[in-house]
């Protein structure tokens, strides 16, 4: 669970960037977040440190902002768009399809921990709907085709990791 | 179809537009020059308030005079902040100037820099979009190289840096002050104005905050002249507009058209009509913090003036558009469990007053609701109404409101008989 070397040179960069050191806690939640896929509190205190500011700052921040989760997700995160016009062109039918395709709940993560998939609020692709964010993808005006897809090449890359 | 002149969409799918070397070539970086070699910073708003230019963001403030707004011999630094946090549901317009135009985000950044007197700009981008936060890194690495960032800026002793901040998935930092509050590392809860950020905003010190679309107006004021500008679109709401059309229309996308355009046009001849040969519904014109019109209400113009006329906002142009399939109630429901979501929690009228809505909602569109309900929506409605900090509270009330006065015979049915009045075939294919 140590910072990467690429970790804390950005959390240097950080550090010297704002008026104010505290201004750096949601870029440094980021780069914890980028490396582990959570943000786990031995992560969190290891980059106080080199910020130099309370660890309780990047606590209360992840508890706030809904893009740090504190458990692992899945290697592929999946996260599907479910405000009005993405409703409007079948996300319910979208959720439903994936949580039939990959044997999971919505909030749940894959037996095998390759994927976790979730429902959240609107991703600014609206006329591209229905729409889903793997990890920091957008995959946009999908079917069943397309998904099934996607999902096939994920799972292949998965196992070829 | 009538074809505009195309403003900030121009060369949008021009291959290489997001390079710097094919921005110059299509014009780019002229108008900080001309601003930096022939103007004064405040001839430079005097153009943009010549030009009439309104904030893009949804609030419609014209842009040059919030930025006349900053205190003069204030021995502070002045803050430039662009809001890059795109999330009104239906928006998706600043997320593709970002991604194939950032460049000229950059230049109207710069040119507002140099109007305003910051040394120090901060584009505050949504977290998600991770594409557009790289995008716009590697502008401004062009840009420093290219001699458009940094100290003195073409020999003109004009110095600024660009810092690009993700957000952290957080609707409400969207709203200005709740912007600075994350800015400043905080949790995202928006401050009581006055004082307004031109007088007391990031760190304390003077702060202009602009929308992407607001902002990369204004190269093209300062190449072409404010009267130019002021002389597109309508009196009062000047220039182009981007408009967001989403839901059930043939060609969903961003079309920039001028302001005052009809709605009727907008979504028949650039959307090309409502998808699989259903009947129009209703159409939220602004984002789904406005009200939404009826089907017999589509000849409104597109402007701030004529949309309030007609009783809603064009808030930030994201026009949603219901065929006749959608059961009004879980519409309501969709977008009241977007507010209740996206509350900070911050007020209690509206960290409560949405909980309850929400709840309420639930069990109308799951066949358990009661007819002294929709009563008892409406008073929730008056209770958030003006008693919150900031705007979210507010722009979760149309959601139930308006869908109530105008649909309320698809709530009295819900109620009546435990389910839909309609029923919305499968979109999923």
């Amino acid at each position: 669970m140590e910072l990467s070397e690429k970790s804390i040179k950005e959390l240097n960069r950080l550090k010297g960037l704002y008026p104010s050191r505290r201004s750096a806690v949601l870029m440094a939640l980021h780069v914890v977040y980028d490396q582990f896929g959570f943000v786990g509190s031995e992560a969190l205190g290891a980059a106080a440190e080199i910020l130099e500011i309370p660890v309780m700052d990047l606590q209360e921040a992840a508890s706030f902002y809904t893009m740090f989760p504190r458990r692992k997700a899945g290697k592929y995160h999946i996260q599907v768009c479910r405000t009005l016009s993405c409703e409007l062109r079948g996300s319910e039918e979208l959720m439903r399809f994936l949580m039939e395709k990959l044997k999971v709940e919505m909030g749940g993560v894959t037996e095998d921990g390759v994927f976790s998939l979730t429902e959240v609020e609107c991703l600014g692709s609206c006329g591209t709907g229905p729409m889903m964010q793997i990890n920091d993808m957008y995959y946009e005006n999908l079917n069943r085709a397309k998904t099934e897809k996607i999902l096939k090449e994920l799972r292949e890359r998965a196992k070829n990791d | 179809m009538i074809e505009f002149e195309k403003i900030l969409f121009r060369y949008i799918d021009h291959p290489g537009q997001d390079g710097i070397e094919t921005y110059v070539q299509n014009g780019g970086y002229q108008a900080l020059e001309k601003a930096l070699k022939s103007m004064s910073p405040e001839e430079v708003t005097e153009e943009v308030i010549k030009s009439g230019l309104r904030g893009r963001g949804g609030a419609g403030f014209p842009a040059g005079r919030k930025w006349s707004f900053l205190p003069k011999g204030v021995n502070k630094p002045v803050y430039l902040c662009v809001n890059a946090d795109e999330s009104e549901p239906g928006t998706f317009k600043d997320r593709e100037l970002i991604e194939k135009e950032p460049h000229m985000l950059i230049e109207g950044t710069l040119i507002t820099a140099y109007a305003i007197g910051c040394r120090t700009a901060f584009i505050y981008i949504r977290g998600e979009f991770v594409f557009g936060a790289s995008q716009l890194k590697k502008a401004i690495d062009e840009a420093r190289a290219g001699g458009y960032i940094g100290s003195n800026v073409m020999g003109k002793g004009f110095d600024i840096e660009i810092i690009v901040h993700r957000g952290g998935g957080a609707y409400i930092c969207g709203e200005e002050t709740a912007l600075m509050t994350s800015l400043e590392g905080h949790q995202g809860y928006p401050r009581v104005k006055p004082p307004f950020p031109a007088v007391s905003g990031l760190y304390g010190c003077p702060t202009i905050i602009n929308n992407v679309e607001t902002l990369c107006n204004v190269p093209h004021i300062i190449n072409r002249g404010g009267e130019w500008f002021a002389s597109l679109g309508t009196p009062k709401s000047t220039g182009t507009k981007i408009f967001s059309l989403s839901g059930h229309v043939n060609k969903p996308g961003n079309y920039e058209l001028p302001m005052g355009i009809p709605l009727r046009e907008l979504i028949y001849e650039y959307g090309g009509g409502i998808k699989d040969g259903h009947n129009l519904k209703a159409v939220i014109p602004g984002g789904s913090s406005v009200p939404a019109l009826t089907a017999d209400k589509i000849d409104v113009r597109l402007d701030f003036e004529s949309l309030a006329e007609a009783g809603t906002m064009l808030g930030s142009a994201a026009v949603i558009v219901i065929d006749e399939t959608v059961c009004m109630v879980k519409a309501a429901y969709n977008m009241t469990r977007f507010y209740q979501h996206e509350s900070c929690g911050q007020c209690t009228p509206c960290r409560q007053g949405t909980y309850w809505m929400l709840k309420i909602l639930d069990r109308i569109e799951h066949g358990r609701g009661e007819p002294e309900d929709l009563d008892q929506l409406l008073e929730i409605c008056s209770n958030i109404e003006g008693n919150t900090i900031c705007p979210l509270g507010d722009a979760a009330i149309p959601a139930v409101r308006a869908t109530l006065q105008n649909f309320r015979d698809e709530y009295e049915y819900h109620i009546a008989n435990g389910k839909c009045m309609t029923t919305m075939g499968p979109r999923f294919e």
